[in-house]
């Protein structure tokens, strides 16, 4: 099953959000996404400088089989994205909570957010 | 709809597979990565459960006779030991399923119908046989078919067949069947597949199927064999330039269109289903003069191109995706597509609609990968 990382919090879209202190936070897709979307081979970020809204697509992740919308889980500006992720997104399937993550942004407002347990019990994820 | 398991799901569950119904089949999607074993079977192999396909066998004198009748090609003409691919058509020269023959002896053929097409193909056939001195007989729910494919697949194979019996093996024709000992058994052997490699295709009971599966993995791995789901089936026929049915073919659709004219056999004396209304539609030049044809299209950036995508020429729509994905060999976006002929040729740079925003495919030969003889 679908590891859920408890340090986290989650928007029904799957995004993760990690909020540490008053830096920005990182923004990434949880292991129940990137599972399902199966072997991830591009992804489509929101710019350095854009603001990305909550509750609306930023962008979008391929997989061989798919494409589904980024959705944003914050309103904010974008400060960072993850060049890794971009250059090789099958790091977004090995390590979705880690190496894979894909943007920071400044957040000026929350959307609607999940605990890690909330998200897990919604979408069959393990803790 | 009911959700069937072949007699392998419990090999499939062993082996971690995730599923995905397929034609009222619920079946490996894939085990651990698609890539992966998309890549096994170009490189190594890859080991595929095929049992939600159909096995119809169509027995006495009136056999080549009758299927020259029921499907389009002209089966009569295929040698004892050899395979066909060909279509069944309705009246009007709509495509009911894709399927391959297997000629086992002058009076005796193997009709081997698409998953979701078996129970209507079986139908259709024992109907058709009104007035024809032939047995059809549905054998699709007590057979398995498994597949190995890949480079590595025919020194797989070998360690399970008597020495005695290699050469029927090593000697075996493409589009081509033998009964040989395999892990014991005389089974069914084909030299066919779906993948775009060599490998070869194994009828069996669905008593003795997980016996042999095991014993192909047992064999396999270290020459590289992984089982493999739909997810890479989907991706290799793909880049072999292969149609799906339900993708590029339909009863809406029509062979000419499909690239598959010479499929039809317009040529042969007797009458067919379909045959009357193929000849009007050839006549009509509808899929090679005029009308929608389908062609390859090679992705120029980084995204992909999906099934009921837009294909642009200058901001208008000219045509319709049927199967895209990202091509794990090749390194860009490939897709099928019907297009207006006028737009068909290959050079010609068109744009597919993804999603709002228009991204240049260029128009390419089919299929996008051959493999190195």
């Amino acid at each position: 099953m679908s590891k859920v990382a408890p340090e986290l919090q989650y928007s029904a879209e799957h995004e993760w959000i990690a909020t540490d202190g008053a830096g920005p936070s990182t923004i990434g897709v949880s292991a129940v996404a990137a599972d399902a979307l199966g072997d991830i081979v591009y992804v489509d970020l929101p710019e350095v400088g854009s603001t990305v809204t909550a509750g609306e697509s930023c962008g979008e992740i391929e997989s061989t089989k798919s494409v589904s919308d980024l959705y944003a889980p914050v309103t904010g500006e974008v400060t960072e994205v993850n060049p890794a992720a971009v250059e090789d997104p099958a790091l977004i399937n090995t390590d979705p909570y880690g190496a894979g993550w894909l943007f920071k942004v400044t957040v000026e407002s929350e959307g609607p957010l999940l605990s890690a347990a909330e998200y897990a019990e919604a979408n069959g994820g393990e803790l | 709809m009911t959700e069937n398991h072949t007699a392998l799901y419990g090999e499939h569950e062993k082996a971690g597979a995730s599923f995905t119904d397929f034609g009222g089949w619920q079946m490996p999607l894939k085990y651990s990565s698609e890539l992966a074993e998309h890549h096994a079977v170009r490189n190594a192999a890859g080991l595929f459960d095929l049992s939600h396909m159909g096995e119809v066998w169509v027995t006495g004198p009136d056999a080549a006779a009758f299927l020259d009748f029921a499907l389009a090609g002209k089966l009569s003409a295929v040698a004892v030991g050899k395979a066909k691919y060909s279509l069944i058509c309705n009246a009007d020269g709509g495509i009911i399923d894709d399927l391959i023959s297997y000629r086992r002896s002058d009076e005796r053929y193997l009709v081997v119908p698409n998953a979701g097409n078996a129970a209507t193909v079986a139908g259709l056939l024992a109907e058709r046989a009104a007035g024809f001195d032939v047995v059809v007989n549905n054998v699709s729910s007590e057979t398995s078919l498994i597949a190995v494919q890949g480079p590595n697949a025919e020194a797989i194979l070998l360690t399970l067949v008597p020495a005695e019996q290699h050469s029927l093996v090593t000697e075996l024709k493409y589009y081509a069947a033998v009964d040989v000992v395999i892990n014991g058994q005389e089974l069914l052997l084909a030299r066919t597949g779906y993948t775009g490699e060599d490998g070869f295709e194994i009828y069996i009971p669905n008593a003795d199927a997980a016996t042999l599966w095991q014993a192909l993995l047992a064999n396999g791995t270290a020459q590289g064999l992984i089982p493999a789901g739909l997810a890479a089936r989907d991706s290799l026929r793909l880049e072999a330039g292969m149609p799906l049915y339900g993708n590029e073919l339909s009863l809406d659709g029509h062979a000419y269109a499909a690239g598959l004219g010479p499929v039809v056999s317009l040529a042969k004396e007797s009458d067919f289903v379909g045959k009357a209304a193929l000849a009007a539609i050839k006549e009509s030049g509808d899929g090679t003069t005029t009308g929608r044809k389908l062609v390859g299209l090679k992705g120029m950036g980084r995204r992909s191109a999906r099934g009921h995508y837009p294909v642009l020429k200058d901001g208008a729509t000219i045509g319709e995706v049927t199967s895209g994905q990202p091509s794990p060999t090749l390194g860009y976006p490939v897709a099928m597509a019907y297009v207006d002929v006028a737009h068909a040729e290959p050079g010609t740079v068109l744009d597919v609609d993804l999603r709002g925003k228009a991204e240049p495919f260029e128009v390419v030969a089919l299929p996008f990968y051959k493999r190195q003889k």
